[in-house]
């Protein structure tokens, strides 16, 4: 793998997104229409729990919905010709490396309209947003080996979410347990552990997927 | 040979489980508040998930070495295992369920340790499904081995730190581990409890080569008629 090969990669995912702007469209206003549902049922902010869980759980459905297109995105016969020229380490990073940007974008633009609708509660902003910003990329490292292992079935949609939620959903306990804090005014120093558990739990991600993407890329 | 060796382990699997039924409900207890009795189904329901957490191990295993050496027998074998898994889980929290009715007041409680011994059923429930879903058999293979091996780390991951960071839980066992200290075990409980775990193990594989040994005439069938 060169460092090299990973830009390029990375910023091909860039440019074909742009290209196909209705695809990251589509998973915005699924994000923009989540958070109306949510106000207009939950009448505005209900209570700081509630909030947290929203908030959380608008994140987790916005991350598979943009993460699942990773490998289906483009068909076999293009992957057989990245296979070509890229190891399987380039295409997983690359792919990791994207995916973390585009929820860091998609999570801050998330938190933005969810603001504006349901009223701002955050008492230590800095925190909140270091635990979402670690969020997103936890969920997309996670999400990007389930987004390549359901693309390799039948019926990969209904699979990304059966794969994908057991192995999510203890880490969004740490997560909605910081944000929680967070939303109570806590410092740095008070969620630290947990902070270095999500730390821990990306590395370990990254390194599992590099151990295992090769053989579901290798054909 | 290895077929008689078999043999005698399957007989002291049997032997030990008629012991542990027998003595596990009849053999003294120690009197204890809240537990009182109901002591006894910790022959049972530690059994199950130790049962559990073992034939789970040999499934990883095996979906390493699929991986590895790329043998549909191992895939197989992790499968069968993953099924056997399943099963002894499912009677773990069935036992867990009627234990904590009579000594917490519902079957279910909102604990870290309850709610992470469902989350590991989930796991196992959709490596199934992920199976059903993949038509050819070496692409099924690779995709529920690499589940299997993300999936076993990053819940064991969580199974030991997630406990030990939550506000208490009240089941016993401390800094995660989801099970009792052999310590704490009162010694005229330990000579039906050391059976016990022994008999449980040796049913658990007993099932496990019995769910392989189906799988593999199931498969040897449909290649026949395939052909």
């Amino acid at each position: 793998m060169q460092l090299s090969e990973v830009k390029a990669f990375i910023w091909k995912d860039v440019l074909l997104e742009w290209r196909q702007r209705a695809t990251i469209g589509g998973v915005v206003l699924y994000l923009i229409s989540t958070v109306f549902v949510a106000y207009l049922t939950f009448e505005g902010l209900a209570d700081l729990r509630t909030w947290n869980a929203l908030f959380w759980l608008i994140l987790l459905f916005t991350a598979i919905n943009a993460i699942q297109k990773s490998f289906m995105q483009e068909n076999e016969s293009r992957h057989l010709y990245y296979y070509t020229l890229i190891s399987a380490h380039g295409v997983i990073n690359a792919k990791m490396i994207y995916n973390a940007l585009l929820m860091t974008v998609l999570g801050l633009a998330g938190l933005l309209v969810f603001l504006m609708f349901m009223g701002n509660p955050i008492a230590s902003p800095g925190l909140f947003l270091v635990n979402m910003i670690l969020g997103t990329i936890a969920f997309s490292s996670v999400l990007t080996l389930i987004s390549a292992i359901a693309s390799g079935s039948r019926n990969n949609f209904t699979l990304m979410a059966i794969l994908g939620f057991p192995l999510v959903l203890p880490l969004l306990l740490v997560l909605i347990r910081v944000s929680g804090m967070a939303l109570e005014g806590a410092s740095f120093a008070a969620a630290s552990p947990d902070l270095l558990v999500l730390i821990l739990l990306i590395c370990i991600t990254f390194i599992l997927s590099n151990l295992l993407f090769p053989y579901i890329w290798k054909e | 040979m290895k077929s008689i060796t078999h043999k005698w382990l399957k007989i002291a699997g049997v032997i030990l489980l008629v012991y542990v039924i027998a003595g596990g409900f009849l053999f003294d207890v120690p009197a204890l508040p809240v537990v009182q009795q109901s002591i006894r189904n910790i022959y049972f329901h530690v059994g199950m998930w130790f049962g559990m957490m073992f034939i789970l191990l040999i499934s990883l295993g095996y979906s390493v070495r699929f991986l590895l050496y790329r043998l549909p027998e191992d895939d197989m074998k992790a499968l069968s295992a993953v099924r056997t898994g399943l099963l002894f889980g499912t009677l773990g929290l069935l036992t867990g369920m009627i234990w904590a009715k009579f000594t917490w007041g519902a079957f279910w409680v909102n604990d870290p340790k309850l709610n992470g011994a469902a989350v590991g059923m989930l796991v196992y429930l959709a490596y199934i499904v992920l199976r059903g879903s993949v038509e050819e058999e070496d692409k099924r293979g690779r995709l529920a081995a690499v589940y299997n091996i993300f999936a076993f780390v990053l819940f064991f991951v969580f199974i030991m730190i997630i406990p030990r960071m939550a506000a208490a839980s009240i089941h016993p066992g401390t800094d995660g581990n989801p099970a009792l200290s052999v310590g704490d075990l009162a010694p005229e409980m330990r000579k039906v409890f050391f059976p016990a775990m022994a008999g449980w193990f040796i049913m658990a594989w007993w099932l496990y080569s019995l769910l392989y040994r189906s799988t593999r005439i199931d498969h040897k069938i449909s290649e026949l008629n395939n052909n």
